[in-house]
């Protein structure tokens, strides 16, 4: 839970209050003539000042108790020594941070989600945004072809596990016997490092890539069309179309996508977890994750107070994460701008 | 995303006390895992009468169940009525033992072998898990397999070729020269874990303390399935694996230790296929290999409710009956004699008298291995490291070290 509450703030408080407020002071102008007692007037002026906070209040208040609380909870847990069944024990000030940072299981799980993260949202965010331009476009069947690209996403992950763990059997898996067939070597997918994480992270873009699709696309029908008459006009091919005016056109939503994506992408479990039966991550711990490594220490271990110090560990990975993010797409952003 | 959050807040809460259905009785869960052969059962008590209604959840593998244990036992809520709890996990809750009801009762005194009821008995005398099966062991074997191989075939002629450890990996190395393809044993892990179950203080001394890296018959057991696997024994896979279950349908291997609660298992994964057969013998003696209580966590509503049908469950005609169903072999004293059991047989094993030959093995386990809190984590690094070995990703002697360091992580 604690976790999902970083995706929170940067989506969700996009409201201008101060734009809001000018409404119901307009409307109150009538009962001038009236002259309303003062305590009526402080009423209204009351009214006008906080109603619009009160209308936006209960996320707020929602995420302060879903959001803000785990969050300092978990910072709490984090300095205590704190076992899963036993509950809390002494202070222990940073203590549970240095071990996590000594333990080479901690490393391993960062380099494993990096890994698994660029695997999957690089390729990701370019294979939407190809299919988000060719759905674009005067397709027969549009809403169908538009529909479908959904449809991985409405199946739940652990179901997307399971076939996947056929079609990924080392011995008696799809692709390998796909590959036997055709005369090559079959690849040891639970086995080698970077097999797993494409196959982990071939799940994930299975999942995800339609749906980020289908949200380019949203932004993309709201590009004004006589942008590219007139770029044609100007003899832009349909190619430089793409580069130069949709794509600077939709950089709010390129750049909503891309840390959403990172912030999902950084927080990887039910697919790394569900790719074997242990949950471990592999005889090596070659594809746990941070998000698994937490759960271990936390489920396995029973070492709540550690599990809590990766919690914040990673959230603050995945903020400096958003922040790189941020700067870059800006600045790829305004390049493709300037034209 | 206000709303996504809320949802999500009630969907983690999910699963708890929903106490009564709609025409007004009691709702008991029932949480096990693997096969426990008490789908007829639940169904059996919910006709013969008419407060309770119990339900029955399976997960699918041990280490699943036991995660949604610890974190609903952590959380103070969401288990249910009854949780069954695997003897590797036993030790680690026993230390939490306020956390369940004490099930002392008298009319279940004797009910259950000596062992079993001292090892759920609290220092101070709370009873806080019922028995349900225990898990001697045989071999199970292809007999198809073995006479492509030119070996006997019948089960009181193989059974004369596993009096030791030694000889059933020597009959595995001539096994593997004559059926190249085909492997002696299903795994390397289960291999090792049935003879760490013959070691009475393997990872952990008699007062707990973690021995794990200094004790020799440790060291002698990897050793013995690493080479083993380097000679074409082991079919490389990890239990449970999708690979493991697919093994079964690919002539992948030719035996497997199997306690009585693997049966079920064999015959599911292995449907279809002939030549199944089981040996009355375990290399080495006897072994135990797991087994289960129930217990009533104390977080319920209907303790005393969960509680008589806890009783009613484990008792020896019912821990019969699912014996019959899926080969659990019951831990009550009268359910061994009883001649449903002894004159049971299985079809899917070759006709085999299988309660003969369980109840047999039950009488050749000479002790119960010692496992203490840290028991089912070392077990997990040393499972990983023999994995690692076979999956090639280690040499034997690298993964050796790297279990030594895993074991002093986990301290």
């Amino acid at each position: 839970m604690t976790l999902d509450s970083p995706a929170v703030s940067p989506v969700g408080d996009g409201g201008d209050p101060e734009r809001v407020t000018a409404a119901p002071a307009g409307a109150g102008s009538p009962l001038r003539g009236r002259r309303p007692s003062p305590w009526r007037r402080r009423l209204s002026r009351w009214d006008a000042r906080l109603s619009p906070y009160l209308y936006i209040s209960p996320f707020f208040l929602l995420f302060l108790l879903v959001g803000m609380f785990p969050l300092l909870y978990t910072a709490f847990v984090s300095v205590h020594e704190w076992s899963l069944l036993g509950g809390q024990g002494d202070y222990a000030g940073l203590d549970n941070y240095r071990r996590v940072l000594e333990d080479r299981y901690f490393w391993n799980a960062l380099r494993n989600t990096v890994s698994i993260f660029l695997l999957s949202s690089v390729p990701q965010v370019l294979i939407a945004l190809v299919l988000a331009g060719l759905l674009d476009t005067q397709l027969r069947g549009r809403t169908l072809w538009r529909m479908s690209v959904l449809v991985p996403f409405v199946v739940a992950p652990a179901a997307v596990a399971l076939i996947f763990g056929n079609v990924f059997g080392d011995r008696y898996g799809l692709v390998n016997e796909a590959l036997q067939a055709i005369g090559l070597s079959p690849i040891a997918w639970h086995v080698d490092t970077l097999a797993s994480h494409v196959a982990i992270a071939s799940m994930v873009n299975w999942r995800w890539t339609g749906y980020n699709a289908l949200i380019f696309l949203a932004a993309m029908q709201a590009v004004p069309r006589e942008l590219y008459e007139s770029a044609s006009l100007d003899g832009a091919g349909r190619v430089r179309q793409f580069v130069s005016v949709t794509l600077p056109m939709i950089r709010p939503t390129l750049l909503f996508v891309i840390i959403t994506s990172t912030i999902g992408g950084l927080q990887i479990f039910a697919e790394p977890r569900l790719f074997d039966t242990q949950g471990l991550g592999g005889s090596d711990r070659q594809y746990q994750t941070m998000t698994m490594y937490l759960w271990e220490l936390g489920w396995r271990v029973r070492d709540l107070g550690m599990a809590s110090a990766v919690a914040w560990l990673l959230f603050l990975i995945i903020v400096l994460f958003a922040l790189v993010n941020l700067l870059i797409s800006r600045r790829v952003g305004t390049l493709g701008g300037r034209r | 995303m206000a709303l996504t959050l809320t949802m999500t807040a009630a969907a983690c809460g999910g699963d708890s006390e929903g106490a009564t259905t709609e025409d007004g009785k009691i709702k008991l869960t029932v949480a096990t895992f693997n096969e426990f052969g008490y789908e007829e059962l639940i169904e059996e008590y919910n006709a013969m009468q008419d407060e309770v209604v119990v339900e029955q959840k399976k997960a699918g593998t041990a280490n699943e169940h036991q995660d949604n244990l610890y974190t609903k036992l952590a959380a103070g809520s969401g288990l249910s009525d009854i949780e069954a709890i695997e003897v590797d996990w036993w030790s680690a809750l026993m230390e939490q033992s306020d956390a369940f009801v004490d099930l002392s009762d008298p009319e279940v005194e004797g009910r259950w072998l000596d062992w079993k009821t001292e090892a759920a008995t609290t220092p101070d005398g709370a009873l806080i898990g019922y028995g349900t099966d225990i898990g001697p062991e045989a071999i199970c074997y292809r007999s198809d397999l073995f006479k492509k191989a030119g070996m006997p075939t019948d089960r009181d002629e193989v059974a004369k070729l596993f009096g030791t450890w030694d000889d059933y990996f020597e009959a595995g190395r001539e096994f593997v020269d004559k059926v190249p393809g085909t492997a002696w044993y299903d795994s390397s892990g289960g291999t090792a874990q049935a003879m760490i179950n013959q070691v009475e203080y393997s990872f952990e001394e008699e007062d707990n303390t973690v021995i794990a890296a200094d004790n020799p018959e440790v060291k002698e057991v990897f050793e013995t399935v690493t080479t083993n696997a380097a000679d074409g024994l082991s079919t490389g896979l990890t239990q449970w694996s999708e690979d493991w279950t697919a093994s079964f349908q690919n002539d992948g291997f030719a035996t497997m230790a199997c306690p009585g609660w693997m049966l079920g298992v064999i015959e599911g994964n292995a449907d279809g296929i002939e030549g199944w057969d089981i040996a009355n013998v375990f290399p080495g003696g006897g072994g135990n290999w797991g087994g289960s209580y129930l217990t009533v966590p104390a977080q319920g509503e209907h303790t005393e409710k969960a509680k008589e049908l806890a009783k009613w469950l484990t008792a020896p005609e019912q821990q019969v009956k699912a014996f019959e169903a899926k080969g659990t072999f019951p831990s009550q004293v009268e359910a061994l004699e009883d001649p449903a059991l002894t004159g049971s047989t299985s079809a899917f094993f070759n006709d085999a008298p299988t309660g003969e030959i369980l109840a047999d093995r039950a009488e050749a386990v000479p002790f119960i291995a010692h496992k203490g809190p840290k028991f089912a984590d070392i077990n997990t690094a040393f499972q990983q490291a023999i994995q690692r070995v076979d999956e090639g990703k280690e040499s034997a002697d690298e993964a050796w070290q790297s279990f030594l360091a895993d074991v002093e992580r986990l301290g």
